[in-house]
């Protein structure tokens, strides 16, 4: 009785593990999208086809968003007539700084790790993000969230 | 030494008297009279065999085929008509007697029935479009457009898998609201009160795997909201309550072991398939089979109370 409960247990891990495969075939996280010169004052949305990402610079630097709505993870679209992005599913929407104002979105939108490589060209790594929950303090003034330049 | 052999070898085979083998094989010594006998014989068993034609077709009910295949006289007695169900495996699920009162339309609408009708019609359009239909990112949107304008009644036969699929969720939630209305989810009938509600769930889950399958923005959207609400499953989710404490990340938590990785993509899509067109029809098809027949052990369709004669009302004991 035991080792035939003991197999099943083992076999009913084994029929749960096979749905969690070893190797994905999934768009890169890491890439290069030019130089800072590259990006001038407000949105460029030219990645958002290849990457998913919005390049910004205001003020104080450049920094990427991750274009995923922090609802439920549609992509917003961004209304340059509006000056927002204005997510399609539910309607949340976002100045160009990625900060939800109106709509669903808990939270403002992810900020992808950015940094220089020896070129000068910038990096974006979407593996690491920088975020900033409701009630908590913001991780956009971060090392590595903006690159001031 | 054939010779000898031969004749017995004919009479125990009929069916090779007829053919000319047997004849060149006879050939040679006595082979004239030999050919005449098995003549004869393949003339008898001619004979014979129109003659069992003709009883069959005057009584097909006497060949052994029939009797093989329908066990039960026929006659129109309620006994024979009650076994003519319990002894059928798709009738037997059925009670073979039900209240008159219980059939009365206007009480149950009919619903449960017109909820399996839709499924089984589900089931026969999904399958002939699976014949068109290639779960892959590549071409599954482009074998929908084809399906739409090139196959032949293939746009009927999309759209009335897709209507069907928004009737059987109508239908399932009208059924469970008359079920509800009626109180016919008291004792004895809890238990088919769960099946049906793990019915309903199943058919929602097969309306949502539906949803990604045409590849499109609606599906692709959908299913990328709906499967992002997983995130949030406590202890399982990445994002959920005791997820992260749990070491979830998007790369091993609930949402991953749906998609088949991070993101909605290809294994999704054919996940989606596989769930859609195998395990979860499977699945509902067991729970219908206990639903139909727990209809039948809790005493058959439900119906109104039971009419009661004032002479049959019982004084209440006096404590």
């Amino acid at each position: 009785m035991a080792a035939v409960l003991g197999t099943l247990s083992v076999n009913l891990l084994m029929f749960l593990r096979f749905f969690y495969p070893r190797a994905l075939y999934e768009p890169k996280v890491k890439f290069r999208i030019g130089y800072p010169s590259d990006f001038g004052f407000g949105v460029d949305t030219k990645f958002q086809n290849q990457y998913r990402i919005w390049v910004v610079r205001n003020t104080e630097g450049v920094f990427v968003i991750s274009a995923i709505c922090t609802h439920l993870g549609c992509t917003p679209d961004w209304k340059a007539s509006e000056n927002k992005f204005k997510c399609p599913c539910h309607g949340s929407g976002y100045d160009p700084e990625g900060i939800n104002f109106e709509g669903p979105a808990p939270r403002p939108m992810d900020r992808a790790h950015v940094e220089l490589d020896p070129e000068g060209q910038i990096v974006v790594d979407l593996s690491h993000v920088y975020r900033w929950p409701k009630g908590e303090p913001s991780q956009f003034n971060d090392p590595g969230a903006i690159i001031r330049a | 030494m054939p010779d000898t052999n031969m004749p017995g070898t004919n009479g125990q085979n009929g069916s090779s008297t007829g053919n000319g083998s047997s004849g060149g094989n006879g050939s040679g010594r006595g082979g004239e009279g030999k050919l005449a006998a098995v003549l004869a014989d393949a003339k008898a068993v001619q004979a014979r065999a129109v003659e069992e034609l003709r009883e069959t077709v005057k009584a097909p009910e006497k060949t052994d085929v029939w009797k093989s295949i329908l066990r039960v006289k026929h006659d129109e007695t309620p006994r024979s008509r009650a076994l003519g169900v319990l002894s059928n495996v798709f009738l037997h699920l059925h009670p073979a007697k039900i209240n008159r009162d219980a059939v009365a339309y206007n009480y149950t609408w009919g619903m449960g029935g017109m909820t399996f009708y839709v499924y089984i019609t589900l089931v026969f359009t999904g399958t002939l479009l699976m014949f068109y239909y290639h779960p892959s990112k590549v071409v599954a949107f482009r074998d929908i457009l084809y399906l739409e304008s090139d196959v032949p009644f293939g746009k009927l036969l999309r759209n009335m898998h897709r209507w069907g699929a928004h009737l059987m969720v109508i239908m399932v939630e009208l059924h469970m609201f008359r079920v509800f209305l009626t109180g016919s989810y008291k004792k004895p009938r809890e238990f088919n009160w769960v099946v049906g509600v793990l019915l309903l769930v199943l058919t929602l889950l097969l309306s949502f795997t539906g949803y990604l399958l045409p590849d499109d923005q609606l599906g692709f959207w959908a299913v990328t909201v709906g499967t992002n609400m997983a995130r949030a499953t406590p202890l399982l989710g990445h994002d959920g309550p005791f997820g992260p404490q749990m070491g979830m990340t998007a790369f091993n938590d609930v949402r991953f072991g749906l998609l088949g990785g991070s993101i909605v993509d290809s294994n999704a899509l054919l996940r989606a398939y596989i769930w859609h067109c195998v395990a979860i029809p499977i699945i509902a098809s067991l729970f219908m089979i206990v639903h139909f027949w727990r209809v039948r052990k809790d005493g058959g369709i439900s119906g109104p109370a039971p009419m009661m004669l004032e002479s049959e009302i019982k004084e209440p004991k006096k404590v």
